[in-house]
């Protein structure tokens, strides 16, 4: 019962705060939606018993790419007056498109309660002590099974930041 | 505790709010960020079923893609800020150096 209050909780502000960070016009607006949608997501992975991915959740989304966020909005001008939206097509389009994604997916969700025995949006949740306070396990699989993924997005990051200075370099030798 | 159905929902939900994000936006750096959302729907449907069947493997992954995402926002931040630097504009519309 607690459960399902604090999912709805967290699921209703996260999915109002997505809806008006895609419609303000103001940049700097929708990147504090884009926070909080973050931090009620964050919200969720705890109720999930992901501790570990809480905590980075907050620390790297909110404290690192959301702060890169605002300091490129304010580095550039954005023209707000202008009109935000690309064209009245696209907004069909897109409307469009999200209407058959979501008729899809409630298309499945139809055919898999006709499926006989336990369909897959049935799955009831494993018994908490399959998934006990959790960090110690995921530090244990992060550098055992996934060894060789993690040093690979190690390599991955240098290689982003070394782009991301080279990019935003102020280029001296051309005209 | 709730069937796994609710959080894939919330899930499409958000991957669909960022979908209609990155196609109506003028604004390159809002596209951008609308791509974060939809990186952070596929998060919870990771996290989600980690938890539903006891592995502890859809949260290593879900830190992965975390990983992703600030590697993808550096670098596509340094994207616009030199394009900003050359035509000074970040609007989707006037990015048409390569178009014939």
């Amino acid at each position: 019962m607690l459960d399902s209050i604090v999912f709805y909780f967290f699921a209703g502000i996260a999915v109002l705060s997505a809806a008006l960070m895609v419609t303000r016009r103001n940049a700097i607006h929708s990147a504090v939606f884009l926070i909080t949608t973050l931090l009620s997501t964050a919200g969720i992975f705890l109720q999930l018993r992901a501790e570990f991915l809480f905590i980075g959740q907050i620390i790297l989304y909110v404290g690192g790419i959301m702060v890169l966020f605002i300091f490129v909005i304010m580095l550039v001008r954005l023209d707000v007056p202008l009109p935000q939206i690309r064209s009245r097509a696209r907004q069909w389009v897109a409307c469009i498109v999200a209407l058959v994604v979501f008729l899809e997916a409630a298309f499945i969700v139809w055919m898999s309660q006709k499926v006989p025995g336990q369909g897959l949006l049935v799955l009831r949740a494993a018994p908490a002590e399959k998934l006990p306070p959790n960090t110690e396990d995921l530090g244990k699989s992060l550098f055992g099974a996934y060894l060789l993924p993690f040093e690979i997005a190690s390599i991955l990051l240098l290689v982003a930041m070394i782009g991301a200075v080279v990019m935003g370099k102020k280029r001296t030798d051309a005209p | 505790m709730m069937p796994i159905g609710h959080y894939l929902f919330l899930s499409l939900a958000l991957l669909l709010i960022g979908a209609v994000g990155v196609i109506t936006r003028r604004n390159v750096i809002i596209v951008l960020m609308s791509i974060e959302l939809i990186l952070n729907a596929v998060n919870i449907n990771l996290v989600a079923f980690s938890r539903y069947y006891g592995d502890v493997a859809g949260q290593v992954f879900a830190l992965f893609i975390i990983a992703d995402a600030a590697a993808e926002a550096a670098v596509g931040l340094g994207i616009i800020i030199a394009f900003f630097r050359n035509r000074e504009t970040v609007l989707a519309d006037e990015m048409d150096l390569l178009k014939w």
